[in-house]
């Protein structure tokens, strides 16, 4: 394989990666400094060992998420050194800017938080965490800037062979990267949500710590409910601005060959690269593809055909991963919807536990296939319309990046194992007992 | 100007790094050496327990900084060094793990599975950062492509080795300083006992670092050039010797603010000698890459300046402050906490 071939696979084994963690970490620290303004306003102790419990469980995901994290940034430099001087102009400001403002933030007061449950006044203690949330969601605004910038290049010329910034506010502020942002929020804390139902539901239903679980899982079930049906909404409006932005990328998510007005929705399809057409094409809602993506019902759908091979992404996975988490998407928001009616009573619903432990890793394949439609689809081009993948790679030797490669996967899947294993041992150990003086 | 602002800071930047993740990782390649006991070993741990992640972040803006100050630079430095960044880490990725994982579980193979992980994922960086910087000052050979000409054992040249030699070192006696200050007893007279014996090694290393630099590398010019520059190599040898008074008199805070002092200076020493260059080429002066040919353009390091200027030091007073919260002794109090590793 050549280097660029094995620099992209590096890429997407990092990222992907990285993103296991990253949801949990934005979506449940928010969830953690809620329990503990609940105990600072109200005293109530069993908030602060909710607090701490899952508070070590978050924890131990965020260790992760910050080692991932540090391969990610040099990787542009090791393996992407054709992009990096391309682009560096506008893509490196933002994540020198994400590191100065967010990381700091979060890694230092994390630090404070975790061993200054004593030190510190409850209410410093508290902010203390709401920064943490704070720095964590604006961190994941910045990349995911820096990520839309890619999908969407704006505010930049072409000056001297490379892009130079020319607007820093249209950059930060393109609607491609606000709607980016919302639907990744959602998407964690709907990840969040679940993990935390999930786990309540499993003590739940072996009758042990039922007070502690059923208000864990009503702060959690709030989470899921908003943010899924949100997330539906807002998963439309980053349709429509993939179609305004990423033509290709839209027609292979929905696997459209021709060029058609008022292109109908088919329900069941499955594409055929080799032929150009797709294999099935069945349960077609008339007009209603021209209406979803475009917001016209008559409005012209382009096609794939409409493009050379070359410029077109890989279909099949494109549309597949597409397909998976809208489908995802809605069943998230039913089950949230069921799961918010027996909130009071859930040790009564004894099926709808057992699915939610089972619903414990729906929300991560769900990120993923997003992320795969989203940067699978992006190909050929790393930035969209200014600059192909092929073009990226550093001029390194093949044999280096094949090694790096094949340590990335051993080593990630032994910590990846590890973690995940360590967070299930405390998250069904459940929570420390109350100190004697307490009882 | 713009650029020689951008240049000193990108220095600065890679100064605080290694001052602060310095003791971190030198505390981490010492600890199998100075523990004795389980007890030991948490109270290693728990001594950098609150800051290790923050330190780290110091390494990302760095890298970031050079990303974003000088992109060019930074896509030929990281991809010419490939290889020993990936090492580095790696190292990293094992030793933040180490600390999250390692007092998870209450059994002494799993334990020592995370020691052994902690002490490899920082002397190795230590070492390989070492390596990497002396090759910097010496330069490696890129072509005018900015792809590297020659095989990677290049780069493990005498002066390279010595390098990280030094890396070493200077991280040693600064963990075990770090560790006198916040350990009890015992363990704080041995690490004194270590950061002593220590500093006469460093203090070989960096005369003979000192004696190849003049011989290996090109950093003196500048300072001959421009004499007044001899403040900082001047400064650094004193902050060295300093240190070695504070140790003497088992003023441990202080002698700690020293070796921070000579870890900094040391790398702005070398940073101001390789003045105007990033990374210079040792096949060719003119493929050498420069703050004139690798800077971003002036928009971009204005609003990174303002970036810069408004947020580090707002950082760094709320990093001084957990240092300042968080500086007393580890207390055996301190390691019955739940949180505590
Ligand atoms: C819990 C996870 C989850 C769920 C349920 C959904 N998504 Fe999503 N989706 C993501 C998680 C995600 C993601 C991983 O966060 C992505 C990757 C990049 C991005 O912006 O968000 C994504 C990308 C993504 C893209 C690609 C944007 C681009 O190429 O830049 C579109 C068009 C949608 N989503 C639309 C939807 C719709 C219409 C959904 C309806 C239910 C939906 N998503 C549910
Ligand atoms: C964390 C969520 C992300 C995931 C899971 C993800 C996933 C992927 C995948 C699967 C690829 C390989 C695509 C292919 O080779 O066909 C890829 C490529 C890439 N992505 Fe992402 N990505 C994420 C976020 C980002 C962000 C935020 C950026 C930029 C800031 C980014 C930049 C890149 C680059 C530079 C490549 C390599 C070039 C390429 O193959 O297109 N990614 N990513
Ligand atoms: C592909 C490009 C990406 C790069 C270069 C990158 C870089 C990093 C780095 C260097 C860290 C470590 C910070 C520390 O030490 O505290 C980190 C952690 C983090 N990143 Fe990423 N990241 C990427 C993708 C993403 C995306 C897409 C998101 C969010 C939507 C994200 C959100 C976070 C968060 C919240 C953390 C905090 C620690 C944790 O994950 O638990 N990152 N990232």
């Amino acid at each position: 394989m050549d280097v660029i071939t094995l620099s992209r696979w590096q890429f997407a084994v990092a990222t992907l990666f990285h993103f296991l963690f990253v949801p949990l970490t934005l979506g449940l620290v928010v969830m953690v400094a809620i329990m503990e303004t609940i105990y600072v306003r109200t005293g109530n102790e069993e908030y602060k060992r909710m607090a701490k419990f899952w508070g070590k469980i978050f924890l131990i995901n965020f260790a992760l998420g910050v080692v991932t994290g540090i391969t990610l940034e040099f990787q542009f430099g090791t393996n992407w050194a054709g992009y990096s001087k391309y682009v560096g102009d506008i893509f490196g400001s933002l994540l020198a800017v994400e590191a100065t403002v967010a990381f700091f933030l979060e890694s230092t007061f994390l630090g404070i938080w975790v061993f200054g449950w004593d030190r510190l006044s409850k209410k410093f203690h508290n902010a203390c965490i709401w920064l943490v949330a704070i720095g964590s969601n604006f961190s994941a605004y910045w990349i995911l800037v820096a990520n839309s910038w890619m999908q969407h290049p704006v505010g930049y010329v072409i000056r001297d062979g490379r892009a130079e910034l020319s607007n820093f506010w249209a950059v930060i502020t393109q609607p491609f990267a606000v709607i980016t942002f919302f639907h990744v929020i959602l998407a964690a804390y709907t990840l969040a949500a679940f993990v935390v139902m999930g786990f309540s539901a499993y003590h739940i239903l072996r009758k042990q710590h039922i007070s502690f679980f059923t208000k864990s899982f009503r702060i959690a079930v709030i989470f899921a409910v908003v943010c899924s049906i949100l997330n539906i909404v807002v998963g439309d409006f980053h349709g429509k601005e993939m179609a305004k932005a990423q033509p290709t990328k839209l027609a292979s998510a929905e696997a459209v060959w021709k060029t058609a007005k008022g292109a109908p929705f088919y329900l069941i399809a499955f594409p055929d690269e080799q032929n150009e057409r797709n294999y099935v094409e069945a349960l077609g809602i008339p007009k209603f593809l021209s209406w979803l993506a475009l917001g016209d019902k008559d409005a012209e759908f382009k096609g794939l055909k409409a493009w050379p091979k070359e410029e077109r992404p890989p279909v099949t996975m494109t549309f597949v991963s597409f397909r998976l988490m809208v489908g995802l998407g809605f069943l998230f928001a039913l089950v949230a919807i069921i799961a918010w009616f027996r909130r009071n009573r859930p040790e009564e619903s004894r099926p709808l536990l057992y699915i939610l432990i089972g619903m414990i890793p729906l929300p991560y394949i769900a990120v993923s296939l997003g992320w795969i439609v989203t940067e699978v689809g992006r190909q050929p081009w790393i930035v969209y319309g200014v600059m192909k993948t092929a073009d990226a790679g550093s001029k390194i030797a093949a044999y280096q990046v094949g090694i790096s490669l094949a340590a990335f996967i051993s080593i990630y899947t032994l910590l990846g194992v590890a973690c995940f294993a360590l967070m299930l041992k405390f998250a069904l150990k459940g929570p420390e007992p109350l100190p004697e003086a307490e009882k | 100007m713009l650029l020689i602002i951008w240049f000193l800071l990108w220095g600065v930047l890679w100064a605080v790094y290694f001052m602060l993740d310095g003791f971190d990782l030198g505390l981490g390649a010492l600890n199998p050496f100075i523990s004795r006991s389980e007890k030991d070993r948490r109270i290693i741990y728990n001594s950098m327990g609150p800051f290790w992640d923050g330190n780290e972040v110091w390494l990302i803006t760095a890298g970031g900084v050079t990303f974003a100050a000088f992109p060019t630079a930074y896509a030929v430095m990281f991809s010419s060094l490939y290889t020993p960044l990936l090492l580095i880490l790696f190292g990293l990725i094992l030793r933040g793990v180490a600390f999250e994982f390692r007092s998870k579980v209450d059994n002494p193979g799993w334990r020592l599975l995370w020691d052994i992980c902690h002490f490899f994922g920082s002397f190795g960086p230590a070492l390989l950062l070492g390596v990497a910087f002396a090759n910097i000052f010496k330069g490696v050979p890129i072509d005018g492509e900015g792809v590297l000409q020659g095989s990677l054992l290049s780069l493990l040249n005498p002066y390279g080795i010595l390098g990280g030699l030094l890396f070493v070192l200077l991280f040693l006696v600064h963990g075990a300083l770090w560790l006198a200050v916040k350990a009890p007893g015992d363990l704080e007279a041995r690490a004194g006992r270590a950061a002593s014996g220590l500093w006469w090694f460093l203090l070989l290393v960096a005369v003979l670092f000192l004696g190849g630099t003049w011989s290996e590398t090109k950093l003196f010019n500048n300072y001959l050039a421009r004499p007044f520059l001899l403040v900082v190599p001047l400064a650094l040898v004193l902050a060295l010797l300093v240190t070695k008074g504070f140790i003497v008199v088992r003023k441990w805070v202080a002698a700690w603010l020293c070796s921070a002092g000579t870890i900094v200076l040391a790398t702005l020493f070398g940073v101001i000698g390789l003045y105007p260059n990033l990374l210079p080429s040792s096949l060719d002066p003119k493929f050498s890459m420069t703050v004139y040919n690798s800077a971003s353009s002036p928009l971009t390091l204005k609003i990174m300046l303002a970036v810069a200027l408004v947020f580090v030091p707002i950082v760094m007073i709320y990093q001084a402050w957990a240092y300042f919260k968080f500086g007393d002794k580890v207390t055996d109090e301190a390691l019955t906490q739940d949180e505590a590793y």
